[in-house]
């Protein structure tokens, strides 16, 4: 039974045979992982292991050497569907001078390759809204990001991620460069959604103890330096009989 | 006082006011990606296009705007070989700029003092053409931002971000670039190569002081650009001063004012 309840939920991003190389410095060798619908994928190495160039090649912003990444079965180069994939990146990725509002930043989780040139609609704005209140941070939303404190930035950048409901939530290095307190209350608020919600999670950290407890002690994989840590929510029930009837046959 | 009811004072005050809007509208995405040298780096080669068709007998001032439109794919192509020194490309661009401008005067001798208007700017020499040409590329500029204008947000804000958006980043960069060079290549007309990068920094300097959100830092910068430019051309008409020379100078001065009057405002 267990391995029905596996094989029923969708491959979110599959890596077939990954290498890649800074000149004649391998750094990720004939890597092979699947990540299916509902995981909750750590990868975690110390600095210039090799996890943001992973994760750049998972979202195509770096070719890969060798070797194939599909994201919900299309290989990463004609993937289009990029509204399925929310975002949160680090806090030093970008200017703290820039002028933008709490707003405008979750907002622009709705700009991309679907709604191009497009006008924001009331609908678009309800949605804001709604992904500002869920974070709770409504009451910021005029205030300068800037001028937030670490941990309020990254709810700002997760209310950013969400708006869209995407399938697949990467964040990469979300708590670097923030206080303690506040990296437990937004790593305590990541794995209530990975329990709570249909969502599948890809976090890149160098912090092995923070996500050790929800992830587990072992790595599920290691590649060079990098290690995979995984852990799935996944439940039979949640799958549909159509799915169920597939996988069976 | 009679000056500013002539003609050319009427054309000059016609082509500020148009530069105004164009220069800060590109400028605030230039400054926010940390790329406010692009602006020095595409007058200097406007000038060698603008001294070849003296050279030639090509309308200036066109012949300025293929050089920069053709230096800025050059920036972008650089950019991408240099990628860990992006800032290599604006140095090879702008010394080749300046050696090419350096060659047209040597070889055409006579015409150095038409070339210098363009270092330094000669609004008043502005004619029906040059109107032309700064309002065609006012209203590509006013069109292209407001249609992208969400997605220049995104880009300059967090450029992974616009790209794991499936936004097309690289059509979007080369277009911000065409526009710079579009922009620079008609304003140094009107402040010269010298002085064009003020034009499109300092009213987003000021700004950014002042705003909170993106969309009023924007608008601001056109509003405090077109003050700058209407203030400097009368100033300066009045006063028979170097018009593009008065309006650096007093957005310079509204510059420090604002950050005089910010530090004593309470945090």
């Amino acid at each position: 039974m267990q391995s029905v309840s596996l094989d029923c939920h969708q491959h979110i991003i599959d890596i077939q045979d990954l290498s890649f190389s800074y000149g004649e410095q391998k750094v990720i060798s004939n890597l092979n992982y699947s990540v299916r619908e509902r995981d909750f994928l750590g990868i975690i190495g110390s600095n210039g292991a090799g996890k943001t160039t992973l994760m750049k090649m998972i979202v195509g912003l770096l070719p890969a050497s060798s070797g194939e990444i599909k994201l919900f079965g299309t290989p990463v180069r004609k993937f289009k569907d990029w509204e399925r994939i929310g975002y949160v990146p680090q806090k030093n990725a970008f200017n703290p001078l820039f002028p933008a509002t709490v707003r405008e930043v979750v907002l622009s989780g709705l700009y991309n390759n679907k709604n191009l040139i497009r006008r924001v609609s009331k609908a678009q704005h309800r949605q804001c809204e709604d992904a500002l209140e869920v974070m709770r941070i409504q009451d910021i939303a005029e205030k300068r990001v800037g001028q937030l404190s670490g941990g309020q930035q990254q709810r700002v950048f997760l209310a950013r991620a969400l708006i869209n409901h995407p399938d697949l939530l990467i964040l990469d290095e979300p708590t670097v460069g923030i206080d303690a307190e506040s990296q437990a209350g937004f790593f305590d608020l990541i794995t209530h959604m990975h329990a709570h919600h249909h969502m599948t999670f890809l976090m890149v950290s160098h912090d092995i103890d923070m996500i050790k407890n929800y992830l587990g002690n072992e790595p599920v994989q290691t590649n060079g330096k990098i290690n995979f840590f995984s852990r799935h929510s996944h439940d039979l029930q949640n799958c549909t009989e159509e799915n169920l009837q597939h996988t069976l046959s | 006082m009679e000056i500013l009811f002539s003609d050319f004072f009427q054309r000059a005050l016609a082509g500020g006011l148009l530069i105004g809007i164009t220069a800060p509208l590109i400028g605030v995405f230039l400054v926010l990606r940390r790329l406010s040298m692009i602006g020095d780096t595409l007058a200097h080669v406007t000038i060698a296009g603008v001294a070849l068709g003296f050279l030639t007998g090509f309308y200036p001032l066109g012949a300025g705007l293929i050089f920069a439109v053709v230096a800025s794919f050059a920036i972008e192509k650089l950019r991408k070989a240099y990628k860990s020194y992006a800032e290599l490309s604006i140095a090879i661009i702008m010394s080749g700029g300046v050696a090419l401008a350096s060659l047209f005067f040597t070889l055409g001798k006579g015409y150095n003092a038409d070339v210098m208007s363009y270092l330094f700017g000669s609004i008043y020499t502005l004619d029906n053409t040059d109107l032309v040409v700064v309002g065609i590329v006012t209203i590509a500029v006013v069109v292209v931002v407001t249609m992208f204008f969400k997605e220049f947000f995104l880009l300059s804000f967090e450029e992974d971000a616009a790209s794991v958006s499936g936004l097309p980043v690289k059509l979007l960069n080369m277009l911000i670039t065409i526009l710079t060079a579009l922009v620079i290549s008609t304003a140094i007309k009107i402040v010269g190569s010298l002085l064009v990068s003020a034009l499109l920094t300092i009213p987003v300097a000021i700004s950014l002081l002042l705003s909170r959100s993106f969309k009023s830092s924007v608008i601001l910068s056109v509003i405090i650009s077109e003050i700058a430019v209407v203030g400097g051309l009368v100033v300066a008409g009045v006063w028979n001063l170097a018009p593009g020379a008065t309006i650096v100078l007093l957005l310079i001065s509204l510059l420090v004012l604002t950050l005089i009057g910010k530090k004593g405002l309470p945090a």
